[in-house]
C-alpha cells in the first residue's frame, strides 16, 4: 500500500523556477510516468520524490503523511538510476544486498532475500561477479534487483532504459511491465520517450517547463489531448497541425475552412470560440489517400517501412506526415488528395488549448488493466 | 608512390602517439615505414640521456659515499676501491637510526593527519559545493605561495609557548598545516571524478554521510588517496626549513641529520656523501616499492 500526493511543489534553483507548483496524486499500485522534453523537470520531480533533492515549496506526502524534511532512506522508496550507479567495487550481491547490510540485517537472511530477488530477474549466475564484467541489460537488472531487494512502497526509475539498445529496450520495457505486475508495487517512472509512456504507463503526466500540460491515461492523452503541446508529444509519428479558418460553429460541431478551400465540420464544441483563426491537428494514422478528398498536396519524400509507408506531403507552406499502406505506389512528385477522419480530428485555439470533442472516444478510458482482463476471463 | 607512402606513415604516426605505452603493439603494426622505427630508437635514447643526467648526482653521491675522503677530493673517478669506512664515522658521530625514526613518525603521522582532514574537506567540496568552493580552494593554495620565513618569527614563539619546539607533535602539525592544500586539492578532484550517481544510489540505499564515505567513497577513490597520501610523504620527509628552525635534538629529522654534517664536515665529502645516502634511502625506495601506485593515481580519471 503506498499513494503519493503532491501539493503545489515549487523547486527554485539559485532563483530560477525549473518546477511551477505541480499537484499530482499517485494511486496505490499505479504505474506512473513523467514524460516531457529533456529540461522540463521531470527528473528534478522524481528527485524530490526521492528525497535527493528538497522541495522549495510544497508538501510530498507519502500515504498521507507529509515527508518533505524525511532522509531518502527513510521514505521506504527505492529509486534506479539512468547510469544504473551500480557500485563498482562489489559484487553483484553484494550490490543487491547493500542497503540489508546498512539496515543490519543478519549474513543469512540477507543472502536469502538476494537471492529471492534475483530469481525473479534470473540473476542467480551472476551473483558473484563485479558490475564491470556484465552487460547493459545484466547491469539494468541488477539496479532493479538492488531496488527490489529494498521492498520499498514506491519504486523510483529515472530514464532507466535510455542507455540501453533499441533491441533491449524493448525487452526490458515488456520485464518491467512483468515486474509491475508480479511485484504489485507502486512505480513512477521518468522517460522522454512517449512509447515507454505509452506502452507501460497507467497514468502519463506530461510536463512543459516545469508545469503538468496533462494527466491521464496514455488513451485518454491520445484521443483527448489538452493542447497542443500534448498532441504533438504523445503519438508516433507526430500529429499534424494545418492552420484553418472558422466558418461557423453549430451544435454538430466548428465547420473550418481547409487550406485549400474546401470546408468541413469537426465535431467540437466551439460555443465558446471567439478567435477565427484556429489550428486544425490530424494525425498521420488518420490521414488517408482519398481522390475526392478535401486536402492536396504533393508527395516530398517517401519513406518505406515495409508494412507502413510515411508519405511526407507539402500542403501549401506546411509538410505533413500522412502514415499509408505499405503497398502505397504513389512516388516522390505525385500530387494527390487526402481525407480524413472528422471524429478522429482536433481543434485547437489560439492559446493552442484543445475544444472539447462532443463525444469521447470509446477506448479513452481504457488503462492497462483492461487489456489484461480479457486473458484472465479466457484463462477461466 | 610518394603520396601512397606519406598515406601510410599518416595513420601509423598517430597510432604511435596513442599507444605510447605499449611498445609491442606498436612495433607489430608499423614494421613498413622505417623512420618510424628509427624515431623510437632516437626517442628511447633521449630517454635514457634524460633520466642518466637526473639520476647522475644521487648515483655520485652514493658512489662518494663508498670512497675514502682521499678519492673523494681526488679526479673525479669511477674506479676505486669501496669502503664503509664513512658509515662507520658517520654513524659513530650521530645516532642515524634516532633521526630516522623521527623522519617516519613525523612524516606518516603528519601524513595520516592530513589525510584525516581532508578527506572530508574534499568530501564537503566535491559533493557539496558553494558559490564559495572554488574561491576557497584557491585561497587554500594561495597560502603555499606565501615564503615560509614569513611566518617563521610568529609560529617559532606560538611553538615556544606551546611547549612545541623540538617535537615531534609540533612538526607533526607544521607538516600537516603545510601539505593540507595540496592533500585538499588532490582529493578534491580525485573525488569529483566519482559520479554523483553512486553516492546517491547509496543514500537511496540507507547509508549516513559516514557510512557513504567508509563503504563507497574510500574504497573508489582509494588510488587517488593513495598517490596523495604516498605525495604528502615524501614532501613532509624531504621538508627541511621547519625542521631546522624548530628542532634541534630530540626530535630532529634526518633533514637535519645531514645538515649537522654540511657545515662542520663540510669538506669531508664521503662522510655527507655517506650520511646523505643514508638519508635519502629509505623515501628512494619507499618511492620505487610504491611508484606503479603513484603513477596510476595521478592519472587517475584521465584514462577512464
Amino acid at each position: 500500500m503506498a499513494t503519493l500526493q503532491l501539493h503545489n511543489i515549487v523547486k527554485r534553483f539559485e532563483g530560477t523556477e525549473v518546477i511551477k507548483g505541480v499537484d499530482l496524486e499517485v494511486n496505490d499500485r499505479e504505474f506512473v510516468v513523467f514524460v516531457g522534453p529533456s529540461g522540463c523537470g521531470k527528473s528534478t520531480l522524481l528527485r524530490m520524490i526521492a528525497g535527493l533533492e528538497s522541495a522549495t515549496s510544497g508538501d510530498i506526502m507519502i500515504d498521507g503523511k507529509r515527508i518533505n524534511e524525511v532522509g531518502p532512506a527513510e521514505r521506504g522508496l527505492a529509486m534506479v538510476f539512468q547510469s544504473y550507479a551500480l557500485y563498482p567495487h562489489m559484487t553483484v550481491e553484494d550490490n543487491m544486498g547493500f542497503s540489508l547490510k546498512l539496515a543490519g540485517v543478519p549474513k543469512e537472511e540477507r543472502r536469502r532475500k538476494v537471492r529471492e530477488a534475483a530469481a525473479i530477474l534470473q540473476l542467480e549466475p551472476l551473483l558473484e561477479r563485479k558490475p564491470k564484467a556484465l552487460s547493459g541489460g545484466q547491469r539494468q537488472r541488477v539496479a532493479i534487483g538492488r531496488a527490489i531487494v529494498r521492498n520499498p512502497s514506491i519504486f523510483l526509475f529515472d530514464e532507466p532504459l535510455s542507455n540501453l539498445d533499441a533491441a533491449l529496450r524493448v525487452q526490458m520495457r515488456i520485464e518491467l511491465a512483468r515486474l509491475h505486475e508480479e511485484l504489485d508495487a507502486t512505480m513512477i517512472y521518468v522517460t522522454h520517450d512517449q512509447i515507454e509512456a505509452m506502452t507501460m504507463a497507467d497514468k502519463i503526466v506530461v510536463l512543459q517547463g516545469g508545469v503538468v500540460e496533462q494527466v491521464g491515461s496514455p488513451m485518454e492523452l491520445y484521443h483527448h489531448p489538452r493542447n497542443r503541446f500534448v498532441a504533438g508529444f504523445i503519438g508516433s509519428p507526430k500529429m499534424n497541425f494545418l492552420m484553418v479558418e472558422r466558418v461557423d460553429a453549430g451544435p454538430d460541431g466548428v465547420e473550418v475552412r481547409l487550406p485549400d478551400g474546401a470546408t468541413c465540420t469537426v465535431p467540437v464544441d466551439g460555443s465558446a470560440l471567439t478567435d477565427d483563426s484556429l489550428t486544425l491537428g490530424i494525425r498521420p494514422e488518420h490521414l488517408q489517400l482519398e481522390p475526392e478528398g478535401p486536402l492536396s498536396g504533393r508527395i516530398e519524400v517517401i519513406e518505406r517501412l515495409g508494412g507502413v509507408t510515411s508519405l511526407y506531403v507539402r500542403m501549401q507552406d506546411t509538410l505533413v506526415t500522412v502514415s499509408a499502406d505499405g503497398g502505397v505506389e504513389s512516388r516522390v512528385g505525385d500530387t494527390l488528395r487526402f481525407g480524413f477522419d472528422r471524429a478522429c480530428a482536433h481543434l485547437f485555439d489560439a492559446e493552442d488549448l484543445a475544444l472539447p470533442s462532443l463525444s469521447r472516444h470509446p477506448l479513452a478510458g481504457l488503462n492497462r488493466q483492461d487489456h489484461r482482463a480479457p486473458s484472465v476471463a479466457g484463462g477461466q | 608512390m610518394t603520396t601512397y607512402k606519406t598515406k601510410q606513415a599518416l595513420p601509423a604516426e598517430g597510432h604511435l602517439a596513442s599507444t605510447n605505452a605499449a611498445g609491442e603493439t606498436r612495433a607489430r603494426h608499423t614494421p613498413l615505414v622505417p623512420s618510424v622505427g628509427a624515431r623510437r630508437v632516437w626517442l628511447t635514447l633521449l630517454g635514457w640521456g634524460i633520466a642518466l643526467i637526473i639520476f647522475f648526482p644521487i648515483l655520485w653521491m652514493v658512489l662518494t659515499g663508498f670512497k675514502s675522503e682521499a678519492e673523494a677530493i681526488a679526479d673525479p673517478s669511477l674506479i676505486f676501491t669501496p669502503t664503509l669506512e664513512s658509515y662507520v664515522a658517520v654513524q659513530a658521530r650521530a645516532d642515524y637510526f634516532k633521526f630516522a625514526l623521527n623522519s617516519v613518525v613525523v612524516a606518516f603521522g603528519s601524513t595520516l593527519l592530513a589525510l584525516a582532514i581532508a578527506i572530508p574537506s574534499a568530501y564537503a567540496m566535491a559533493f557539496l559545493p558553494t558559490k564559495r568552493t572554488k574561491g576557497t580552494l584557491l585561497w587554500m593554495l594561495s597560502t603555499k605561495m606565501l615564503p615560509p620565513v614569513g611566518v617563521l618569527v610568529p609560529i617559532y614563539l606560538l611553538f615556544r609557548d606551546f611547549g612545541l619546539l623540538d617535537t615531534r607533535t609540533g612538526l607533526i602539525i607544521v607538516y600537516t598545516l603545510m601539505n593540507l592544500p595540496i592533500v585538499v586539492w588532490m582529493l578534491y578532484t580525485f573525488f569529483k571524478d566519482l559520479p554523483r550517481d553512486i553516492l546517491e544510489a547509496g543514500r537511496m540505499d540507507g547509508a549516513s554521510t559516514f557510512q557513504e564515505v567508509i563503504y563507497l567513497l574510500l574504497p573508489l577513490t582509494l588510488p587517488g588517496i593513495a598517490s596523495t597520501g604516498l605525495l604528502s610523504v615524501i614532501l613532509s620527509w624531504n621538508e627541511a626549513f621547519w625542521s631546522l628552525n624548530l628542532t634541534s635534538s630530540s626530535a630532529a629529522p634526518l633533514t637535519a641529520y645531514i645538515a649537522s654534517f654540511s657545515s662542520p664536515e663540510g669538506l669531508f665529502w664521503a662522510k655527507l656523501s655517506a650520511a646523505s645516502t643514508m638519508a635519502i634511502a629509505p623515501i628512494l625506495v619507499f618511492g620505487w616499492l610504491t611508484q606503479k601506485q603513484m603513477v596510476r593515481g595521478l592519472t587517475f580519471g584521465a584514462v577512464k
